[in-house]
């Protein structure tokens, strides 16, 4: 099997064939979770440590959940209660976790490259839960499962993503993911939440959500941070939904068959309306979230190597 | 490599086929027919082999019969140990196995450790009344205290010997070969 890596740090750097042994390794792994007994003994003796900076409650319980059905011990540490409060540097505290002989170290923090520094100090395998705007790799590869069991492939497909580009981290692992897999990527959003120059990552970009979605197979709502509204990037929340919310209306313009994601948490009312984020016939959202346990537990399985 | 001088057909389709209809006799016999009968294939030549049986069983008894597919991956006691990590198969057991009685389906018996993994595997999905192992070929070998209640054929073998099951669904053909290891 073609799998030979210490971290995952982004889907900048995987190629198609990394992408392909991950999903597949996942699809077998979806089966564990339905089970009465979810739990497989595969990485007994393993330690995963989460190391969150940002809050989190999809992510880590994913990853958390994902480690324990291997039967790894995870530990969970944020950065509220740990020494970072004491003033503690990201290298320092790597370094010490280090020395506790974990074997993976997942990591989310509000910089972008924090897990390649850490990636680059320490010798066990990286994971990048998130960092800053950069990149999501374990959403990416969730969201493009998901794809991929809703519509049989990525290839050929029109997936729109809307919502604040420029912020997301979401949308720059989809973008470089589905890309790299065959699909066609439109984003909308405000022109002040359109990065210049992102054409050059072979996107089209349209300021309204209306032109974006037009016969998408795809629709990947991006929440609203709402804590942007004070930077001036958009004028107010009712604005921006007046513009970008995605609804019973606006969805009428994708393909029949389109599906709706969302990374979540979501900001009912405002980029999605309630309505839509609750139809089953094409929200995907909480099925997003069964296949994230799936996608870490592949990523664990195929990081944690021998005595080598 | 067919043009192996030490390579030896030990079985063709014929014999092949023979052994799975007795097999299939033997595991009505012992059971007293298929009441709360189910196979589970190993993956991936055991499961051909377990349809198979099931096909046979079926014709005998005039009733279908449950038939689950193992991935036993996940269950290796050399996983920690190995660099890389094996391709992992899809595993399909959509009925309960509490009291049932479970005959294990492998192509090749040899150290006994892959149904070691299957039956903790196994045990993860219920508590089955009990297990049997069906296998094609037993080569010896064991590295752990376990046998077969049916066996298509004892090959003895030496541990430089390698013994191919090639199935039509997969290669083909129908044949098991022993050959001199390289």
């Amino acid at each position: 099997m073609k799998f030979d890596r210490k971290d995952i740090l982004g889907i900048k750097d995987l190629s198609v064939d990394e992408i392909n042994v991950i999903l597949e390794t996942a699809e077998s792994f979806l089966e564990i979770s339905t089970r009465e007994i979810k739990k497989v003994p595969t990485l007994r003796g393993k330690t995963i440590i989460n190391l969150f900076f940002e809050a989190s409650t999809r992510t880590r319980t994913s990853f958390e959940i994902a480690g324990k059905r291997l039967s790894a011990d995870t530990i969970n540490i944020s950065a509220s209660t740990s020494s970072v409060v004491k003033g503690e540097t990201l290298i320092d505290t790597a370094r010490n976790l280090e020395a506790m002989n974990p074997d993976v170290i997942v990591i989310r923090h509000s910089a972008a490259g924090a897990p390649h520094l850490l990636a680059t100090l320490v010798k066990q395998s990286i994971i990048n839960a998130g960092d800053g705007a950069h990149e999501h790799p374990t959403q990416a590869l969730l969201d493009m499962m998901t794809i991929k069991e809703k519509k049989g492939t990525l290839t050929g497909l029109k997936v729109a993503i809307v919502g604040d580009i420029a912020h997301s981290r979401v949308a720059r692992s989809n973008i470089y993911g589905l890309a790299k897999m065959g699909a066609q990527v439109v984003l909308a959003g405000p022109a002040t939440m359109l990065p210049r120059g992102i054409e050059q990552m072979g996107v089209q970009a349209f300021t309204k959500l209306e032109d974006a979605i037009v016969d998408a197979d795809v629709v990947m709502m991006l929440r609203i941070q709402l804590e942007r509204e004070k930077q001036n990037i958009f004028p107010s929340l009712r604005e921006y939904s007046q513009h970008y919310c995605l609804n019973s209306r606006n969805i009428k313009l994708a393909r029949p068959d389109a599906i709706v994601m969302h990374p979540g948490p979501i900001n009912r009312g405002v980029e999605i309306s309630p309505d839509i984020a609750d139809d089953l016939s094409r929200s995907v959202i909480l099925d997003q979230v069964n296949k994230g346990v799936a996608v870490r537990m592949a990523l664990l399985y195929l990081l944690t190597g021998g005595n080598e | 490599m067919a043009e192996n001088k030490n390579m030896k057909v030990v079985m063709d389709k014929e014999v092949i086929d023979r052994s799975l209809t007795r097999i299939a006799y033997e595991i009505l016999e012992k059971n007293k027919g298929i009441s709360n009968l189910v196979l589970v294939g190993i993956r991936t030549g055991g499961v051909y082999l377990a349809e198979r049986l099931k096909k046979k069983i079926s014709s005998i008894e005039g009733e279908e019969i449950p038939l689950g597919v193992l991935d036993i991956t996940l269950y290796r006691d050399d996983i920690s140990i190995s660099k890389k990590k094996p391709s992992l198969g899809k595993t399909k057991i959509l009925f309960s196995l509490d009291d049932k009685k479970v005959v294990l389906v492998d192509d090749v018996l040899f150290t006994g450790r892959t149904i070691r993994a299957a039956m903790d595997a196994l045990i993860d999905f219920g508590r089955p009344k009990m297990i049997q192992l069906a296998v094609l070929i037993d080569r010896g070998h064991r590295e752990l205290p376990i046998r077969a209640d049916f066996v298509g054929k004892n090959l003895p073998s030496s541990l430089w010997e390698a013994v191919t099951v090639n199935l039509v669904e997969k290669t083909g053909v129908d044949e098991v070969i022993i050959e001199e290891g390289t």
